[in-house]
């Protein structure tokens, strides 16, 4: 009873804390993700607070956020948005893998982790936080503005990379091998084609199977049919979170809306869990030493993926304003790089200072990526007088 | 990005996918900005306007609800009626249309048309009233005016003048 009592006042205690840290950070224009880390690492192991007695719940709960967090990224665009964005933004999109995973697989390589690092660091540079980058959007009221359809399409194009490149990077991390890897490289695409047809064709009967009209019924049957695809996958060595994304994609139309909607305030808080569970497992002394190398990323990928929106925006024939805003809104990174770190450390394959290395990179990026998004246009101004004052 | 253009009496309509979150009408007008609507998934509507400097940006969005949406069509359209109006007498020679304001405090303010005897007095006829927006078309002699009211009214140029100055002055 005592256990359950002080188990009780420290979720509460946490959960409250989080609350308060978001509430600050959408007030200031941020998202609540680095803050939520940076609660973690006060809590955790040789944080100031260390937490005790919940940690079976929080674990669980972690695991659960991984899960919401995937379902909901599948559920974000519909196949048909997935096909089109795929059609008409593939070269974008190939810019995009190619310029952004490239720095973090590097610097996996110069300090000698090995290739299944390489590929883990590889990912978290690459994925932009589509959560963050929507909300700032709708924020700055630039819904409307030429560029954000080329900045949604990229993302488009990122959540299918992502379709192909989490079961790929868990059999690696399974350990099978590079031929091995191959083969589930073949796997992968082809389940993902045949998930892809199945929604486009079949959608409505994967729809009818979770809804209900019924609002309580409705979140039951999703809640339930997301964990047991995720378990089921997670015994078949897929990875949940591959099978609740793969599930999100499957589910389509008015059920896929409707979905999102009901899901999204559960996925806020197990996420939170997540966040701050990674937090905690993260050593805060670990974080000294990668700091440069943390640094060294920040500024090559927040290079490359301004790079990638401006040729994206420019390959539109959007003017050069327009351009930059478009670079400047796809930098921040957040929740799918933690997740993609979290795969990889809990599964041992990795050194555990990716975990240091990935929190103190996207901690930055999170918090780098709004503001970015924010000072780009009186920034471009300024270079674009400065320039012109110069010339005359 | 699949853009589709389907012509709206002779403008090009642009529809735009935003994948995740809705869909974007559009059309540029003459002077070179944008002005279109967002559709959200969830229903919502919001009014674009594009930048004057920047096409590319939005200087002005703002969400309107449905109630708001049918008013601010009938606000633009009101003027299209009285316009085909003007066409469909142009015809007729001497014959014009007028957009009227009934001022609040006029004498009519509160009356009703048949109280004027318009069409007695200056052989004006009363062709529609436009009230917060919509279109009352061809009011009956019992319909009660009200200040900001516009009168649309069919006649001569000296009969119109007649009629101005009996909505103004009684």
């Amino acid at each position: 009873m005592q256990h359950t009592a002080t188990a009780l006042i420290e979720l509460g205690a946490v959960f409250f804390g989080l609350g308060v840290l978001g509430r600050l950070a959408w007030r200031i224009g941020l998202s609540p993700i680095p803050l939520y880390l940076l609660g973690g690492l006060a809590f955790g192991q040789g944080g100031l607070v260390p937490l005790t007695g919940i940690e079976p719940f929080t674990e669980l709960a972690s695991e659960i956020g991984v899960v919401l967090l995937l379902l909901l990224l599948g559920l974000e665009y519909s196949a048909s948005e997935l096909v089109t964005g795929l059609r008409r933004s593939w070269t974008a999109g190939l810019i995009d893998a190619v310029l952004n995973a490239a720095p973090g697989a590097l610097v996996a390589l110069l300090l000698g982790w090995g290739p299944t690092a390489a590929l883990v660091l590889a990912g978290v540079t690459y994925i932009s936080s589509s959560g963050i980058i929507a909300k700032v959007l709708a924020d700055l009221g630039r819904l409307g503005n030429r560029e954000t359809p080329v900045v949604l399409s990229v993302l488009v194009f990122e959540d299918l990379a992502m379709a192909v490149y989490l079961p790929i990077l868990t059999a690696l991390l399974a350990g099978v091998g590079i031929m091995g890897g191959l083969g589930t490289v073949g796997i992968s695409v082809l389940v993902i084609s045949l998930v892809l047809v199945l929604a486009l064709r079949y959608g409505r009967y994967v729809s009818a199977v979770v809804d209900s009209p019924d609002p309580e019924v409705f979140l039951l049957r999703l809640l339930g049919a997301a964990l047991l695809v995720a378990g089921v996958a997670a015994r078949l060595q897929v990875s949940a979170a591959v099978g609740a994304f793969l599930l999100g994609i499957a589910i389509s139309g008015s059920t896929a809306t409707n979905a999102s909607r009901i899901l999204s305030p559960l996925r806020d808080l197990f996420a939170a869990v997540f966040f701050v569970v990674f937090g905690l497992n993260t050593d805060p002394s670990a974080i000294p030493p990668v700091l440069p190398f943390a640094l060294l990323l920040v500024v090559m990928t927040t290079t490359t993926k301004f790079l990638t929106g401006w040729v994206a925006a420019a390959r539109q024939g959007i003017r050069r304003m327009g351009r930059a805003r478009a670079g400047a809104a796809l930098i921040a990174r957040g929740e799918f790089s933690i997740v993609i770190a979290g795969l990889a450390v809990g599964s041992g394959a990795v050194p555990g200072q990716l975990a240091a290395l990935s929190t103190t990179y996207v901690l930055l990026m999170a918090v780098i990526g709004p503001v970015a998004a924010r000072v780009v246009e009186p920034v471009a101004h300024r270079v674009v007088n400065t320039v012109a004052g110069s010339r005359s | 990005m699949e853009r589709k253009s389907p012509k709206i009496e002779g403008v090009d309509v642009t529809v735009t996918p935003l994948p995740g979150l809705g869909t974007q009408q559009e059309f540029t007008t003459g002077s070179g900005r944008r002005i279109g609507v967002i559709t959200h998934r969830d229903g919502r509507i919001e009014l674009i306007v594009s930048d004057a400097q920047d096409p590319d940006k939005i200087c002005a969005a703002t969400e309107l609800t449905g109630e708001e949406t049918s008013t601010l069509a009938n606000l633009l359209g009101a003027p299209q009626l009285v316009g085909k109006l003007t066409e469909q007498q142009r015809e007729v020679t001497g014959v014009t249309t007028w957009q009227l304001p009934l001022v609040p405090g006029s004498p009519y303010d509160g009356r009703t048309l048949g109280e004027t005897e318009m069409r007695t007095r200056t052989s004006v006829s009363i062709v529609a009233v436009i009230r917060d927006g919509s279109v009352h078309p061809s009011p009956r002699p019992d319909f009660v005016f009200a200040g900001e009211d516009l009168v649309v009214m069919v006649g001569t140029a000296e009969g119109l003048r007649a009629a101005s100055e009996i909505l103004e002055n009684g």
